[in-house]
């Protein structure tokens, strides 16, 4: 095969990239071997591929490194937070879970009364022991004497534990100081922590 | 003739530090991230500047870019080159910023057809080899980067991606979403083309090893 300059010069980047079948490879390396100017074309193509691929040709402005380095460590803590407030959920929820799951199969083995109301668990901060009273009719117990027992007459004293144990729930009145934390989510650690003094309403309803 | 494995060999394959680094973000550790990029920030950069020519846009697309990649880093998978796929990101990018102004804008659209027909070199100067501390010398860089600019859109995209990111040619095809063949037809007319445009330097001395070689002293 042979080949003529403008063959080459169409064939030229190919041929620097390796993208030349065997054929054309050997005619295009005989031509290069007798023109000069092919030659010439040849050489300033490989000098222009070799002076721009070169590390120093891109310049970037000042402190180019420094924003991007900033901007990238804001970055990754926004991703960070983002990531640790997700696992921070999964922890109450699970939590949660496992709770509301005890609490069934407490309540199928031991509990003749279902808890009267979904508040009830607000109430882990009350010392179980403390005698409280209740009345037939009503869903709250109380501290003896709270202006709000409906039927006075008529109540009856045991331990908070046993007052939740049978599905009581504490007045918001009287027993408002036990219920200021009632807002914190419910997790392992509240529980672990409440496990001194007081205890979680999951023992509460599993007895003692 | 020998074949240009400078321009073609991959510097950072097999580089187990970067493979560490990469499994260290994938992981969870972000603040590996920034040592993991490093070494391409700059070219990263010069993908942006490439296709956007403003410089602040170039850097604020570069920095958008890291982090698409952080947020993705994931879904990297070993198969690829790093470099290759922070590029990419990078040159998906911009073309999108790119878009976004132009709509905004209503510039003229660029034609994006290839040239019919071959194109023939003009300037047949004799270029031995190019000391490489030319490049030392910042007239020079200036001097390329000008004839560079001066390129159509088309033809600069594509040289920048193959020649200066060395991307391949398939890998320039798929970011710039154009044809192989296209990507080839561009590419030996950037280079025919900046040959003609700098092979007049060869003679004015820009790329001779001192600028007063040939007898004319600067003093």
């Amino acid at each position: 095969m042979v080949v003529n300059c403008e063959k080459v010069w169409k064939e030229i980047s190919n041929y620097i990239e390796g993208d030349v079948d065997t054929g054309l490879r050997a005619a295009m390396d005989d031509h290069f071997r007798t023109c000069k100017k092919c030659t010439s074309v040849l050489q300033g193509t490989r000098n222009v591929i070799q002076l721009y691929s070169d590390e120093r040709m891109i310049e970037v402005p000042a402190g180019f490194g420094r924003r991007l380095e900033r901007r990238l460590v804001q970055g990754a803590r926004v991703r960070r937070r983002a990531w640790s407030s997700w696992s921070a959920w999964l922890v109450p929820v699970a939590a949660l879970a496992l709770i509301a799951g005890g609490l069934r199969w407490a309540n199928s083995l031991t509990v003749a009364h279902p808890l009267r109301s979904e508040h009830a668990q607000a109430s882990r901060n009350i010392p179980p022991d403390m005698p409280v009273v209740v009345t037939e009719g009503a869903k709250e117990f109380h501290v003896a004497g709270c202006e709000f027992i409906h039927n006075k007459d008529k109540v009856r004293t045991l331990t908070a534990k046993e007052a939740i144990r049978e599905g009581y729930v504490p007045c918001v009145r009287c027993m408002r100081k036990y219920l200021q934390t009632a807002s914190i989510p419910f997790t392992f650690e509240a529980l672990e922590a409440s496990s001194g003094g007081t205890i979680g309403v999951e023992e509460w309803v599993h007895g003692q | 003739m020998a074949e240009l494995n400078i321009v073609l060999t991959n510097p950072e394959q097999g580089s187990t530090r970067e493979q560490q680094l990469i499994a260290q973000v994938q992981r969870g550790q972000t603040e590996f991230f920034y040592e993991l990029v490093r070494p391409y920030e700059r070219r990263v950069y010069a993908a942006a500047l490439a296709i956007l020519r403003n410089e602040t846009d170039a850097e604020d697309v570069a920095q958008e870019a890291m982090l698409k990649a952080l947020a993705n880093i994931r879904q990297f998978r070993a198969e690829s080159r790093f470099s290759t796929w922070l590029i990419q990101i990078t040159v998906n990018e911009a073309l999108m910023r790119r878009r976004r102004e132009r709509t905004r804008m209503t510039e003229a659209i660029e034609d994006n057809r290839d040239e019919e027909g071959e194109y023939t070199p003009r300037d047949f100067a004799d270029w031995r080899e190019i000391p490489s501390e030319a490049l030392e010398r910042k007239e020079v860089r200036q001097k390329l980067a000008e004839a560079l600019a001066s390129l159509d859109r088309k033809y600069r995209e594509v040289f920048v991606l193959r020649d200066m990111e060395q991307l391949n040619i398939q890998e320039t095809a798929e970011a710039l979403g154009i044809s192989v063949a296209s990507v080839k037809t561009r590419l030996l007319r950037a280079r025919l083309m900046l040959r003609d445009l700098l092979a007049g330097g060869w003679e004015r001395g820009w790329f001779s090893r001192l600028p007063f070689e040939k007898g004319t002293k600067p003093w």
